[in-house]
Formats: C-alpha cells, structure tokens, sequence
C-alpha cells in the first residue's frame, strides 16, 4: 500500500472539512473492503477518514412512529445482536448476518455495504424490499434518497465529492405486512451471491389480499435491481402459487446477467425466479405472523 | 522517512504504545513492529481467519485493521490465550484431539473459538460450525477442530 494519511473526525463537521483539503479520500468504517481494495492498488487515495468517530454514523434507534434509523458504520454484529431489531424486522437480520464471517460482521456495516456499490451487495436488496432510504450529507446539507437510487454501475453510485452516507432509514412498516431475504451460493457460508433477492408482501386486514408487495434481485444486473413491476403485479391478487410464480416470472425477466466464475447467464434467470418466489412465500409467512 | 503516528493500546492485558504509519494493517503491527509471531498472515484479504484477533471482545481480521485504529482498543492475540504456563481449555482441547496438522490457521481458530465460548459457552455443534465458517484450514477437514472446540466448551474451566 502506498503511504497514505489518516484521519479520525469525531464530528461530521470535522470529517466534512477534511474532504475538503485537497486531497483524494476514501472512507474507513469496517475496512473490510477498503483496506484490502488500497493494498492490491485497486484503488489509491491520499487519505483515509475514519468515519467510526462521528457519533450520527456509530449508532440507531427507533423512531416515534416506528422506523429504524442505522448509522453507516454500526456494524451488522451490533445490529444483529438487537433483540427488538430480530423481533421488529428480521429481513435486516436475514441479510447482517450473511455478509462475511464472524469477523468481517465484527466490523462491516451497512453503509460500507452500500457505499462499495457492487453489484452482489447483500443487504441491498433486503433494504430495498423494506423501503429504505439513505440520508447523505455534506458541508452544504443532507438530502435523503431511495436506496435503488442510490447506484449508478458496478462499484458506482450518486455521491458526490464531500458526500458521505450518514444514515439508513428503515421507513414504519405496514401493518400485517413480512419480508424476507436470501441469497444462492455454492457454499454454505462465506461467498459472494450468485443471486440475492430481498421481498415483502403486505396483506389487508383480512389477511387475504395482497395490499402491496416490493421486489429487488441483486447480481443481475450492473446494479442491484428494485423490480417495481414485479411487486405491482401482485396488488389486489390473492397470495398463491400463480400469483407468486407470475411475479417471479417478472422479477426474472427483468434480469440481465453476465456469466462469471460464480454462474451462468442461464442459471442466474433461473435463481431469480426461483428464489423471488420463495422469498415471496417466506416474506407471507411472516406477513401473517406480524 | 514515512511518518509514524504514536498509538496507545491495551495489548494481551497490557497498557502499551507503538508507533506505526497509518498504512500499516494491524496484523503487520503485531508481527512486524512488536514481535508477536503468534498471529499468521494467510490471504491478507478477509478470507481466512488466519489473522484473527479480539479488539474491544470482537474477533476481527487484523489484516483488514489498522495499526492506527488500535488506539484505544483492548486488542488480544494468541499470545494472550494462555494463563502463564497453563494452557487455556481450547490450547489443551486442539492438543488433545489433534486439531491442527501445519499450524498455520490454528492461532485463528483459537482466538476466534475463544470469542465464541466466552459469549456461548454452551454453543453447540452447528454453531461452532457457523462461527468458524470464517476461518479456513486446508489440513484437518475441520472435523477435529470442531470436536477440539466442543470439548474446551464442556472443561469447567470455560463453562463456569
């Protein structure tokens, strides 16, 4: 690794100077992929600032009317070990505790996951299926944008020079509503997604009508996919095998794959729909658990 | 002459400080700068668990720490296992069961089975599994050392 300078700000403030001063940056959360990224030259930066100081990016809580706010650089393990959090929504659970090992959770977080932008990044299409947004800042504001809005191509996304993610904001979900997330790899543990699907349903008051329902598939496609149409397809239908197979049908045919060492343009079509439809099927059974 | 920052940290129990440049990874600190061999460098890269450390109770890979991010921190390495001469239960239990054969990832697997049973001492087998799934041994075919692990996490010694 080239030398490089480091910087611990302990306020966004601080930190929002520091990208400032002329120099190239990247940030420092769990480290999990940057510091493996500067030290084989896939990337090359005058400075690194660790975010993990700025208390807005450290920590989370619950707001009044029932959503989640995560700091950037909380790391999963945090997250996961949250009884409220597996109670209240465990399709955040499903994909923290999937990214990495035990070691890389120790460390990695949400806003690292998402910041890094590629294209397999498990918690982003969870994320998505929950509504979740981003609040980015800089010295001259925030701004919040839709979590699908935030990626523009493998490794690239929206933000801009000075701009950091400070907060995930998991929005209030419905009532009689489920989600859940899961992903295929030729291993048990520890591996990159051939394809990942985030999805929830949510059900009427009789628990019989479909009110809503949010797909997403990730590493499809240059970017992790929100397949609007695939969820829409599903308002006012009944939750059966047909009309999940139609959605997964849709999900499916929005994917645009390459082949790669970890799968085939075929296999990966064929995983989208297959793992849309069973995460439809598990996202109702929590549905009907809420 | 690159710049070196002063850090302080608690090491193995011991309130130490170290100079190092901010690229330098934790693992390199350790190995390089303040002599402990104990933790193995195996794909410097996040994959294998050959680095694994405890910072602050959480089991990290050093490789993917920095030196500089130490500061602070309450770091034990496999050097801080062992109570003085006395094996710690999970050293006695690889030794035992014959858990490792080159060696290299077995510092790893230790520190990292010694997070797992300091928070779960009853963890059970499929849990032992997951949690290791972080660290790779190329030699034992895993099974010895997940029977060394549950063997360390029934001695009285870890469980009390």
């Amino acid at each position: 690794m080239k030398e490089i300078d480091y910087l611990a700000p302990s306020s966004l403030g601080e930190a929002y100077a520091a990208l400032q001063n002329g120099k190239t940056s990247a940030f420092l959360a769990g480290g999990t992929d940057i510091i493996v990224q500067l030290r084989e030259g896939r990337k090359e930066v005058d400075q690194l600032i660790d975010v993990k100081h700025i208390p807005e990016l450290m920590s989370y809580g619950w707001t009044d009317d029932g959503g989640l706010v995560i700091g950037a650089s909380v790391p999963f393990a945090e997250i996961y070990e949250d009884d409220e959090i597996v109670r209240r929504l465990p399709c955040v659970i499903d994909c923290a505790t999937l990214v990495g090992g035990i070691q890389i959770q120790s460390r990695a977080c949400f806003g690292g996951n998402i910041g890094n932008s590629g294209p397999a990044a498990d918690t982003v299409p969870a994320l998505i299926a929950l509504g979740a947004t981003l609040t980015l800042g800089s010295a001259g504001g925030t701004r919040e944008l839709a979590l699908e809005d935030f990626f523009t191509g493998p490794g690239q996304n929206v933000l801009e020079p000075g701009e950091l993610i400070i907060t995930i904001n998991i929005p209030p979900q419905p009532a009689n509503s489920g989600a859940f997330f899961h992903r295929f790899i030729p291993r048990n543990e520890m591996d990159i997604a051939v394809v990942n699907v985030g999805a929830r349903v949510d059900l009427d008051a009789t628990g019989e009508r479909i009110e809503g329902a949010r797909i997403s598939v990730g590493a499809v496609a240059p970017v992790p996919l929100f397949v609007a149409e695939a969820g829409d397809a599903l308002v006012g239908e009944t939750p059966t095998e047909d009309s999940f197979g139609r959605a997964a049908d849709i999900a499916a045919a929005a994917a645009t794959p390459i082949t790669d060492m970890r799968g085939s343009i075929a296999q990966r079509v064929h995983l989208t729909r297959v793992l849309t439809y069973r995460a439809l099927d598990r996202a109702l059974e929590r549905a009907r658990e809420a | 002459m690159p710049r070196r920052t002063h850090i302080q940290t608690t090491l193995n129990g011991e309130e130490i400080d170290f100079l190092c440049e901010p690229r330098q990874s934790l693992l390199e600190v350790l190995r390089d700068e303040l002599g402990l061999t104990g933790t193995k460098e195996g794909c410097n890269n996040g994959n294998c668990g050959a680095c694994s450390v405890l910072m602050d109770g959480r089991v990290v890979n050093s490789c993917c720490v920095l030196g500089v991010e130490a500061e602070g921190a309450d770091v034990v390495t496999i050097e801080g296992v062992a109570d003085g001469d006395t094996l710690h239960p999970l050293q006695q239990c690889f030794l035992e069961e014959a858990a490792l054969q080159c060696g290299v990832c077995t510092p790893g697997f230790i520190v990292a089975a010694k997070a797992l049973l300091d928070s779960e001492p009853d963890a059970d087998e499929g849990r032992v599994r997951h949690w290791l799934a972080g660290n790779l041994c190329r030699c034992t075919g895993y099974d010895k050392i997940v029977r060394a692990v549950l063997k360390a996490s029934e001695m009285e010694e870890v469980s009390a």
